[in-house]
């Protein structure tokens, strides 16, 4: 009787908890949207921050996340792929591959901050300041710009990116890359032709999940490129030869807004914190609504993916 | 398929990125980094200026006084706003990366010490804020308030207001440990209006006309009147702050690596005429004295 | 995801190539061997990547000692206002006599992460054996998803959450001091790395065969017995690699400290006290200082700091996660 009357108590409890998670979650977002909704209109995501960033809305900050985003994923997307193919399907369970799986288990547990150290000690002062010094003529890349605090976030990013594609590459079953060998496909045509396109939906999964925890970082872009109040998009005009046109294009050198950093500057630093609460959670929502977005996108397609997999 | 592509997107953006490398510099560009205080009177600077010049683009960075000073001496920046004198140790340092730092001083600013607006303590003396700050008085009935632990919100160590309110009020003591650090004037003001116990410091700009927030009359010493950095009706006391009567007053500095040249020098003489000093006066800081003053004494 | 990767990486790469299919290729094989080259370098780079990062913050961070007194970074002396000299504990690194003691930052970082850890272990670890051994197919569904969901937000969000409206909740509940202080910053934190504890816990849990759990239920045990006797001390080691990783999660966190726990270098060990983390210092002071100054120095210590704590936790998590799979032989 004692036993029984335990366990439904102890099975109880652990369901509670288990709920209170589910409850912490909604009542989380149910506190950014409820503050959030109201002021999310059109003009707030297409005009800028004016008076003092006090009216106005927060399209550079939109702009600066996506394209920085977009970067990172640039630089981060085909060396984590690539990294993640000569583990799994070259380096097996060699040792090499175990000091290689080590490193992106001890990369993903890097504090972000470090992150934004080694941007700056990395990035900015070293390659940057070198390119710099060979070019001659000032400070033109040793700088925080968009370009490093993209360099930043990928090299965070990195992990999950391994992580991700490996699993996908893992999930392909072992008899196909047997057949594919036997019947006299190299390395390489296996990888190619048999393991690459049934890992895709795993690794367009992973890059998702990328993309939505670089979107969300703040701590690594802080020196590495993030501006308070920028009057205009981080765009040039690039003439293009002999037409005499000129074609608008993104400025990587230059600095940018961001959306976690605007909330965070907004929420601390803005000229009336109390009063521009509504800009705050208008920022702070449509963030969370851009990161769920990619996150639900993967999850789903991860669970599509992993049916897929079983039911062969 | 997929991955033939992603090589040919990252040498578009490498090209794109060494192509541009000769171009940004052409671009008249203006970039203005520092002081948090600063902040709000440098973007209404910036917005109306540009508002005057379409063809030159102001960007304002806040940060802190020390942050806008660093970005000089490393040459991230065109200038650098600053609530407080640049050290010895900086003007040296930026020598030394091959710029001598000229100086504007562009306006005056109050410092307000500030209480919530519950509390009844209404002025102390600059020896008494000196002891709060440091951890000497921790108590506000030792400053004939009610008996309740007295809780420090300061600014960051970057900001010029820290090291300002340091070197004047602290005589260079270190601020006491339990001082909560702030990373803007704003939160110092949101926290204090919460916050009955609460002590604060910062521009006196940002306080002024919040109804939660006690401004404090300010005494030199004990034998001095204390006096409140606002006049009656609200208004910044100019002529207390000119006078130093008012004690916790300082500049507000612009700094520029070497002297200021084109696009950079019309901006700094425009802060410095009557159209950048009326903004001065618009947004509650104290225009420089002499340029007010002769400005005053034309309307009359 | 963290050292999940483990159980995720199998052995697919062990297929040996038919000898014959390489020889007819002769012009084939040197592309062979120059894609193999060329992934080899990428392989590198997660290696590289930490390598550089090593160098990069030792490098400024070892640097400190050179004009900073060892004994400067644990205590130093300062004239009290009746001018007689005590010791002090401060980071204050602006000013006349600048403090450089790590003190108060390493107790401010452990009186956030320990809390926060051990609320997200309680709430974390039940959620993921509720998850792995009790939830039915359907509530599985709605809770995992909500756990994934609850990962992907991002840390700023939680502390503004945090700023604007859990700090007020505690201090009207608690009635605290400081309205901003360690344990509002603990839950905030907790929020994040409940996630972590709880998705890894459910994998670890899952790991564990099902003949074991079936054993225990033939021999009479009920649920909850096969769960505290059989299930989770066959798992243990992933719940311990799972809470350390959690631990990691928590000293590394940024945004959330600096936005929640009020800043302010103290030393004390009271969890309702306003405290400044090693993290919270770097972001807040980083960008203010001269490149190669004393005080850039100085914080690029505390992020070597940070760095070896962060990174000897992962490769105790790492070992408990192997000893995990050599137990159940996976």
């Amino acid at each position: 009787m004692k036993r029984r009357f335990v366990e439904t108590i102890a099975l109880a409890l652990l369901r509670g908890t288990a709920f209170a998670v589910l409850l912490a979650t909604i009542l989380l977002i149910g506190s950014i949207v409820r503050g959030g909704a109201g002021v999310i209109t059109w003009e707030f995501l297409s005009a800028t921050p004016t008076e003092g960033m006090t009216h106005g809305g927060i399209f550079p900050a939109i702009f600066g996340t996506i394209c920085i985003t977009l970067l990172m994923i640039v630089m981060a997307l085909p060396l984590g792929v690539c990294a993640a193919i000569y583990m799994v399907e070259y380096a097996g369970s060699s040792g090499l591959a175990r000091v290689i799986r080590a490193s992106v288990n001890n990369l993903a547990g890097v504090p972000s901050i470090v992150f934004g150290l080694f941007g700056v000690g990395f990035f900015i002062l070293f390659i940057g300041r070198s390119i710099d010094r060979v070019r001659g003529g000032g400070l033109l890349f040793g700088q925080p710009a968009m370009l490093w605090a993209a360099a930043t976030l990928a090299v965070l990013v990195l992990p999950v990116i391994i992580v991700n594609t490996a699993e996908a590459l893992t999930a392909v079953p072992r008899s196909h890359r047997e057949a594919s060998f036997a019947l006299g496909a190299t390395r390489w045509q296996t990888v190619r032709r048999v393991v690459l396109p049934q890992a895709r939906a795993g690794i367009l999964t992973g890059s998702i999940l990328s993309v939505s925890r670089g979107a969300g970082e703040t701590a690594p872009i802080l020196f590495t490129g993030c501006a308070y109040f920028l009057p205009r998009l981080p765009i040039v005009h690039l003439g293009v030869p002999f037409t005499g046109l000129s074609v608008p294009m993104v400025n990587p050198l230059d600095q940018f807004m961001e959306l976690s950093y605007h909330i965070f500057i907004m929420a601390t630093q803005s000229t009336d914190a109390a009063a521009t609460r509504p800009i705050q959670y208008g920022t702070t929502l449509i963030l969370v609504a851009l990161t769920f977005i990619l996150n639900l996108a993967a999850i789903s397609l991860r669970v599509r993916y992993r049916r897929g997999l079983e039911s062969r | 398929m997929k991955m033939r592509r992603i090589p040919a997107v990252a040498a578009v953006f490498a090209c794109g990125a060494a192509g541009l490398a000769g171009l940004l510099a052409a671009a008249d560009t203006i970039t203005v980094k520092g002081s948090d205080t600063m902040v709000i009177l440098g973007q209404r600077w910036a917005e109306e200026y540009m508002k005057a010049k379409k063809d030159v683009t102001i960007q304002v960075t806040g940060g802190g006084s020390g942050t806008g000073i660093a970005a000089l001496i490393n040459g991230t920046t065109t200038l650098a706003n600053s609530s407080r004198p640049i050290k010895a140790e900086e003007k040296e340092a930026a020598k030394k990366n091959g710029s001598d730092v000229v100086e504007f001083k562009t306006a005056m600013d109050a410092l307000a010490v500030v209480v919530s607006a519950s509390n009844p303590v209404d002025h102390l003396t600059m020896q008494q804020v000196g002891k709060i700050y440091t951890g000497y008085i921790s108590n506000w009935k030792q400053v004939g308030g009610p008996d309740k632990r007295i809780l420090r919100y300061t600014r960051e160590s970057n900001s010029g207001t820290y090291v300002f309110f340091k070197e004047h009020v602290l005589n260079n003591r270190d601020y006491a440990a339990d001082a909560q650090t702030m990373p803007g004037t704003s939160a110092v003001a949101e926290a204090v209006a919460k916050d009955p116990a609460g002590i604060g410091f910062g521009g006196v700009a940002y306080f002024a006309g919040n109804p939660k927030i006690k401004i404090l009359k300010i005494a030199k010493d004990d034998k001095s009147a204390p006096i409140s950095p606002l006049l009656a009706g609200g208004k910044v006391n100019f002529d207390a702050v000119w006078s130093e009567t008012y004690p916790i007053a300082r500049y507000l500095y612009v700094y520029s690596a070497g002297q200021p040249k084109g696009a950079a020098k019309e901006y700094l003489d425009w802060i410095l005429g009557p159209e950048g000093q009326k903004i001065v006066e618009k947004i509650e800081y104290v225009p420089m004295p002499g340029e007010a003053r002769a400005e005053r004494a034309a309307a009359n | 995801m963290d050292s999940r990767i483990e159980s995720k990486i199998g052995k697919a790469g062990t297929v040996p190539v038919v000898p014959g299919a390489v020889r007819r290729l002769r012009r084939g094989r040197w592309r062979e061997v120059f894609i193999e080259t060329f992934l080899r370098l990428n392989g590198f780079i997660a290696i590289a990547a930490i390598l550089l990062i090593f160098i990069f913050l030792f490098k400024e961070g070892i640097q400190a000692f050179r004009t900073i007194p060892a004994g400067h970074f644990l205590q130093s002396q300062e004239l009290d206002f009746d001018n007689v000299p005590q010791t002090v504990r401060l980071w204050q690194p602006v000013g006349q006599n600048p403090k450089y003691s790590l003190i108060p930052l390493l107790l401010g970082s452990f009186l956030v992460a320990l809390p926060g850890t051990l609320i997200a272990t309680i709430f974390g670890v039940a959620c993921g054996i509720y998850l792995a051994e009790i939830a039915g197919k359907r509530t599985r569904e709605v809770i995992k998803p909500a756990i994934e969901l609850l990962a992907g937000v991002p840390s700023v969000v939680i502390g503004f959450f945090c700023l604007a409206t859990l700090a007020t909740f505690v201090q009207d509940a608690l009635g605290t001091t400081f309205r901003l202080n360690a344990m509002v910053g603990a839950l905030g934190v907790s929020l994040v790395i409940v996630p972590v504890i709880a998705t890894m816990t459910d994998d670890a849990l899952r790991a564990v065969p099902g003949y074991l759990r079936e054993g225990a239920h033939a021999l009479g045990a009920n649920r909850w017995e096969t769960i505290t006797r059989v299930v989770v001390p066959a798992g243990a080691s992933g719940l311990v690699a799972a809470i350390l990783l959690g631990m990691g999660r928590a000293l590394g966190e940024t945004m959330i400290v600096l936005m929640a726990t009020g800043n302010a270098a103290q030393v004390t060990l009271n969890p309702f006290d306003s405290v400044r983390t090693m993290t919270a210092t770097i972001a807040a002071e980083l960008g203010a200082v001269p490149q190669g100054g004393e005080q850039y120095r100085a914080l690029f210590l505390v992020g070597s700091l940070l760095f070896v704590m962060t990174f000897l936790i992962n490769l105790v998590a790492e070992l408990a996660v192997a000893r995990m799979r050599r137990r159940l032989a996976l």
